[in-house]
C-alpha cells in the first residue's frame, strides 16, 4: 500500500501540486498526438529536414507580427504561419517549374527568409534576444498557448484522417496522381501547410528545438518498429508523448531544462530502437545464422 | 576580410577626420546607456556621448554594427563599466583601431560574485564576478570619480567643470541613496523579498538588505528546469512573497505563470541592465533607480 503510494506520488505528485507540469504536460501530449505522425509522413517524403529549415523560415512572419503587434500570441502565430507558407509555396513553385529539387530549392528560399527575419529585427532597433523571447517555453505555457496547441492538434488529426488516402497515393506514387488530374499538388500543399501550422503553434509555445525534435525523432525511430505506415503512425505518436512525460520527469526530479531534456529522452528511445526493433541492429544480427541455415 | 576591415577602417578615419572640423566638444563612447548618462551628466557641454548598447537594449547579446564601431574609432575616450559585462568591447577596439585611454568606470568598487553562474557565460568568457555594479548607487559614486578624472586628465582645461559637475552627480546620488534606505527601513528584514526574473539586482540586494530570488540564472536565456520553478513558487508561497517583478528585457511568459501559480499579482517592470527610451519611465540613471526603487517599495508593502 505504501509502496504504490510512493509510486503514485512519484509518478503523478509533481503534476497534481503544480499547474504549469499540468500544462506542460498537456501540452507535449497534444503536440506529440499530431506532430509525430506528420513527421512520419515527411520522412516517407524524405524530407526529414524540412522542420528545421522551417523553424528558421517562419522568422520574418514572427518578426514582423512582433513589431506591428508586440508579443501577441495569435499575431506571433498568424505571421509565423504566413511566412511558413509563403515559404513553402515558393519552394514548391520553382521546384515545379525549373530543375531544382524540392530540397535544393526549399534549402535557398529559406535561409533567404532567415535573413530576411534578421533585418527586420534589427531594423527595429532592438538587440533583445528575440529569438529567445518570440518562442516559448514549455514550463510557460500559457491557458492561450495550450488553446493553439490542443486547436491545433485536433485540426490536423482529423484532417490526417481525412486526407490519408490521398495523402498516401502521393507520397509513393507522384507521378500517378499528377497524371490523373492537378490533386496531386493539392495534397503535397495542404499536407505542407498541416505540418507548417503545427510547427508554428510548437514553436509559440515549447520553442524551435522542442518543436522539431518532438515531430522527428519519434518518427524516424517509429519506422524502425513496423512495416505498414498506420502502425508507424501510432507508434511514432506514443514515443513522442512517452519522451514528453519521462522528460518532464527528468526536469522535475534533476533539474534539468525541460525542453532539450524531452529531446533528449526521444533520443534515447530512438538510441533503443536503433539496436532492439525488429527493423534494428540486433534482430539483424540474430536473424543471420538462421537465414545462413 | 581583411581588405573588408581595411576598407572601412579607411572609411573611418577619413569620417572622423571630416567631423572633427565641424565639431570641437570631446567625443566619448560608453559601453552601454546607463554609463552614457552618467559620463553625460559629467561631461556636460564639453563632451559628446555616443552610447554603444542603446536604451532597452541587451548588453548581453549586442552585436556590434558598423556604426557602432565608427564611433568608437571617433571617439577620444571609452567608457566602459568592466567587470566582464562587455565580454565583446575588446573586438570592437580592435575593429576601429582604436589606441586611446579605456577607463573602466567599476574600478575600485567592492566587487561581488555571482550567485550562480549560467553556462552560457562561462563560455564567452565572462569571469566569476557580478557586473550589475551600478544597481548600487554607492558604487556611482566610485564611477563618477573615475570618470571625472579621466576626463580632466584628457581635456584640463575643463577640468574644473567636470570636478563640479561631478560634485553636482554625487550629491544627487548620495540623497537617492539616503531616501531609498529610510524608505526601506519601514519594511523588517523577513519581509523583504522579492522575485526577478534575473539576478541583476545583488548588489541592490546587498545595499539595501533586500533577498532577490530569481526565476532564471544570472543570464537573460539561460533555460530554468521545471524542479528551479517548482522550488520558486514553493517559495513564494511558504513565504508568502508578494513581490515579483519582471525585467524590462526579459519574456514575461514564465514569470506570469509562476505569479499566477502562486497566487501573487505581477509586480510592475524593473529595469537592470538598460534605461528606457527618452519617453519611458527610466530614462535616466537616476530616474532608473528612483523607479526601481518606488516599485519594490509599492510590491513590499503587499508582502
Amino acid at each position: 500500500m505504501s509502496l504504490l503510494h510512493t509510486i503514485y506520488q512519484f509518478a503523478v505528485g509533481p503534476f497534481q501540486e503544480f499547474a504549469f507540469m499540468r500544462r506542460a504536460l498537456v501540452a507535449t501530449l497534444a503536440l506529440a498526438l499530431s506532430s509525430a505522425p506528420l513527421g512520419v509522413m515527411l520522412t516517407l517524403r524524405r524530407m526529414s529536414l524540412f522542420g528545421e529549415a522551417l523553424s528558421h523560415a517562419v522568422l520574418p512572419g514572427v518578426a514582423a507580427g512582433f513589431i506591428f503587434f508586440g508579443l501577441s500570441l495569435p499575431a506571433l502565430s498568424i505571421g509565423g504561419f504566413l511566412a511558413g507558407v509563403i515559404v513553402v509555396a515558393v519552394a514548391g513553385l520553382i521546384s515545379r517549374h525549373t530543375e531544382l529539387k524540392e530540397d535544393a530549392s526549399l534549402a535557398a528560399v529559406y535561409v533567404v527568409a532567415l535573413a530576411l527575419g534578421v533585418i527586420l529585427i534589427s531594423g527595429h532597433g532592438t538587440q533583445l534576444d528575440l529569438l529567445h523571447i518570440l518562442f516559448g517555453n514549455v514550463l510557460g505555457v500559457d491557458t492561450e498557448g495550450l488553446l493553439l496547441v490542443a486547436g491545433v492538434s485536433s485540426l490536423s488529426v482529423l484532417l490526417m484522417a481525412g486526407l490519408y488516402r490521398g495523402l498516401l497515393l502521393e507520397s509513393f506514387d507522384p507521378t500517378y496522381l499528377a497524371a490523373s488530374g492537378a490533386r496531386g499538388t493539392l495534397y503535397q500543399q495542404l499536407f505542407l501547410m498541416l505540418v507548417v501550422m503545427n510547427l508554428v503553434a510548437s514553436f509559440q509555445t515549447l520553442g524551435t528545438l522542442m518543436a522539431v525534435g518532438l515531430m522527428m525523432l519519434p518518427a524516424v525511430s517509429a519506422r524502425l518498429w513496423h512495416d505498414t505506415l498506420p502502425a508507424q503512425l501510432v507508434n511514432s505518436a506514443v514515443q513522442a508523448g512517452l519522451a514528453g512525460y519521462s522528460g518532464l520527469m527528468f526536469s522535475y526530479y534533476a533539474s534539468v531544462p525541460s525542453g532539450p531534456v524531452i529531446i533528449v529522452c526521444a533520443g534515447g528511445l530512438y538510441f533503443l530502437s536503433l539496436i532492439f526493433a525488429p527493423r534494428g541492429w540486433l534482430p539483424r544480427i540474430l536473424r543471420r545464422p538462421h537465414l545462413r541455415a | 576580410m581583411k581588405l573588408l576591415r581595411q576598407l572601412c577602417l579607411f572609411a573611418a578615419v577619413l569620417l572622423s577626420q571630416a567631423s572633427h572640423a565641424a565639431d570641437a566638444r570631446l567625443p566619448v563612447v560608453a559601453s552601454f546607456s546607463i554609463l552614457g548618462d552618467i559620463v553625460a551628466n559629467i561631461g556636460g557641454d564639453r563632451v559628446t556621448v555616443a552610447t554603444l548598447v542603446g536604451p532597452d537594449q541587451d548588453a548581453h547579446v549586442f552585436q556590434p554594427a558598423p556604426d557602432h564601431i565608427k564611433a568608437v574609432a571617433h571617439a577620444k575616450l571609452v567608457v566602459v563599466n568592466g567587470l566582464g559585462f562587455e565580454g565583446w568591447m575588446e573586438r570592437v577596439v580592435q575593429a576601429a583601431a582604436y589606441r586611446g585611454q579605456i577607463v573602466v568606470a567599476s574600478n575600485g568598487i567592492a566587487v561581488r560574485d555571482r550567485v550562480n553562474d549560467g553556462d552560457e557565460h562561462a563560455h564567452e568568457g565572462h569571469g566569476k564576478n557580478d557586473p550589475h555594479a551600478w544597481q548600487n548607487p554607492a558604487n556611482i559614486v566610485v564611477y563618477t570619480r573615475n570618470i571625472v578624472a579621466a576626463l580632466s586628465k584628457l581635456d584640463p582645461a575643463g577640468a574644473a567643470l567636470y570636478q563640479r559637475n561631478g560634485d553636482t552627480y554625487i550629491a544627487k546620488l548620495n540623497e537617492l541613496d539616503r531616501w531609498a534606505i529610510q524608505q526601506f527601513s519601514q519594511f523588517p528584514d523577513a519581509k523583504r523579498q522579492v522575485i526577478t526574473s534575473h539576478d541583476a539586482f545583488e548588489y541592490f540586494g546587498a545595499h539595501y538588505k533586500i533577498k532577490f530570488l530569481s526565476a532564471q540564472g544570472v543570464s537573460t536565456d539561460s533555460e530554468p528546469s521545471a524542479k528551479e520553478v517548482a522550488g520558486l513558487i514553493r517559495q513564494i508561497r511558504k513565504d508568502k512573497i508578494h513581490a515579483v517583478f519582471m525585467e524590462n528585457m526579459s519574456s514575461p511568459k514564465l514569470l506570469q505563470q509562476i505569479s499566477q501559480e502562486a497566487g501573487v499579482t505581477l509586480g510592475g517592470k524593473l529595469y537592470a541592465d538598460a534605461l528606457s527610451p527618452p519617453d519611458g519611465q527610466a530614462p535616466t540613471y537616476l530616474r532608473l533607480m528612483r523607479y526601481n526603487i518606488e516599485q519594490i517599495l509599492a510590491q513590499l508593502k503587499l508582502n
